[in-house]
């Protein structure tokens, strides 16, 4: 693999993630599947960007490349104007599962961003039973899990579970925040009440959010631009900004302006799905 | 609870059974104790001659328990290096294999020729014996460490040696606690052996003399001793992996105490 170039040009550090010319291909030469191909986006900071397309889209890819868990082939990326792994920005991510460690409890599940960041981690043994406790329990209160910080993770639901997972996604306020389809597996109820509590996260700390989704009601909700991507190979194809005013609520999504505006990213994927049928 | 209870009476009965059906089928056969000593002989020898066959208990014990404490700690850091990285994995795996076959009393003269009969040959052999199996699961555990549980800590930016502390270790856990059990009765194993081809202390040592005098119940005394020995180190081990490892099995009372 080739070297990353020296960076003649400082970048500002506005664009909190940069990705420039950015493609990612799996397997060697003969059968190299394009997961992204050249791919370039900017986003600023305190954006909510939400990807959104079908399943083999790249939008996971996308999301892997800004966490630093996956090299890109071709291109740079970077997070707060450094290249990726300087570990310049906060981050805090949360998955499709839950992912939290089955041998800790809930409470120190979502202390583990506080044991492993700095400045948080510095003092971590001596504030562990104090002051970070209190801010967890904090935390999980916020999501409605108050009093289940003793709980260990198979003693809580599904959706529980991936309530503490965003706490801990959150505990140490993260800067960029990455959610990887953090909503798909819940109750429709619980879905929207996350929602609700995850944009006035965003309006209170203006972090800047990547969500991965394919639900469009829940990108229109909560983000403030979208992308919508297509696959084989993995590209955006559309970017537009969504003006509704916040805080939003659930009946917005009932609003004329709202429905047209999924209405018009369903058909920009069945279309590209239907292309991408006659190819192939 | 009556369940539990009643399950552990039933077990109970039926281990005192078959103590009481050796000591029935040895009296009906009219069998002699140089062949097969009834167990009431065998406890009977235990007691009358129990200041004569305790230093030796307590040798191989401590010999034991050496070895085994350096095999796990040789175990531990082997398995590491193999479970974190490839090379390591391809170059020490089928080394491992290769020496894990052969027979380990094969191996005791050569300790023997090197540092001369006695305990430390003993310990040697007990550590040799019981490396195998913690090596194999501490890194099969540090393989079997799920990708997404690393992709958490690495989208925080922990340093490798954060990833395996707090995960990769953890999540290893059940594995290694379930090679201690296994580990820990080979060194008994390991260190009889080597006491039976060379020492003049520790159990081993008893046996031999005892069965070349035709002093069958002593040998079984021996025996006694090394499975008690054994079952003990068992206990030892399952209660703290309980304590551990509860998470593994979902138990409440981990739950609960953890």
């Amino acid at each position: 693999m080739n070297a990353p170039l020296a960076h003649p040009k400082p970048r500002a550090v506005d664009n909190v993630i940069e990705l420039e010319k950015v493609r990612v291909t799996f397997g060697t030469a003969k059968n190299a599947v394009t997961a992204l191909a050249e791919t370039s986006l900017r986003i600023d900071k305190g954006e909510f960007v939400a990807l959104v397309g079908p399943s083999g889209c790249g939008k996971s890819t996308i999301l892997k490349l800004v966490a630093g868990t996956l090299n890109a082939t071709q291109g740079n990326v970077f997070v707060a104007g450094r290249e990726i792994g300087a570990g310049a920005a906060r981050i805090g991510m949360a998955f499709q599962n839950p992912t939290l460690l089955p041998w800790l409890n809930i409470r120190d599940n979502v202390m583990l961003p506080l044991k492993i960041v700095p400045p948080f981690k510095e003092r971590f043994s001596a504030k562990r039973k104090t002051e970070y406790r209190d801010r967890v329990e904090a935390s999980l209160t916020q999501v409605g899990l108050g009093g289940f910080g003793d709980k260990f993770p198979w003693q809580l639901s599904g959706g529980m579970q991936q309530r503490a997972s965003l706490c801990r996604a959150l505990i140490h306020d993260p800067t960029l925040l990455l959610l990887d389809e953090p909503f798909g597996a819940l109750d429709q109820f619980t879905r929207e009440e996350l929602w609700e509590i995850m944009q006035n996260l965003w309006i209170e700390k203006r972090p800047t959010v990547l969500l991965v989704t394919h639900d469009l009601k829940e990108a229109a909700y909560l983000a403030s631009r979208i992308c919508v991507m297509q696959a084989r190979p993995g590209r955006i194809v559309d970017d537009s900004t969504v003006p509704f005013a916040r805080p939003r609520t659930i009946d917005v999504s009932f609003e004329p302006d709202f429905v047209t505006l999924t209405q018009r990213l369903r058909q920009r994927i069945v279309a590209a799905r239907a292309v991408q049928e006659i190819v192939s | 609870m009556s369940e539990r209870v009643r399950r552990q009476v039933m077990s109970t009965a039926c281990i005192i059974g078959f103590f009481v059906l050796w000591e029935l089928l040895c009296l009906m056969f009219h069998v002699s104790d140089i062949v097969l000593p009834r167990p009431s002989q065998v406890l009977a020898t235990l007691w009358t001659r129990f200041p004569a066959i305790w230093p030796h208990a307590l040798q191989t014990l401590y010999t034991t328990m050496v070895g085994f404490g350096f095999g796990i700690a040789i175990g531990i850091l082997l398995g590491m290096l193999i479970g974190s990285s490839k090379l390591a994995y391809d170059v020490a795996y089928p080394m491992l294999v290769g020496f894990s076959s052969i027979p380990k009393v094969a191996v005791v003269p050569i300790f023997v020729l090197w540092f001369g009969a006695g305990t430390v040959p003993a310990i040697l052999t007990a550590m040799i014996m019981c490396i195998f199996p913690i090596v194999v699961n501490v890194a099969t555990g540090l393989a079997a460490t799920e990708p997404e549980l690393q992709d958490v800590m690495k989208t925080l930016r922990a340093t490798k040696l954060e990833i395996l502390w707090n995960v990769g270790l953890p999540r290893t856990m059940p594995y290694f606690f379930a090679s201690l059990k296994v580990a820990a009765t080979l060194a008994f194993v390991g260190t009889v052996i080597s006491e039976t081809v060379a020492s003049n202390r520790g159990i081993g040592n008893l046996m031999m003399i005892a069965s070349s005098s035709f002093d069958v119940p002593l040998v079984f005394a021996g025996l006694f001793i090394l499975a008690a020995l054994g079952v003990g180190l068992y206990i030892v081990f399952s209660l703290i992996e309980a304590r551990v490892t509860g998470w593994a099995v979902r138990s409440d009372s981990f739950a609960a105490g953890g």
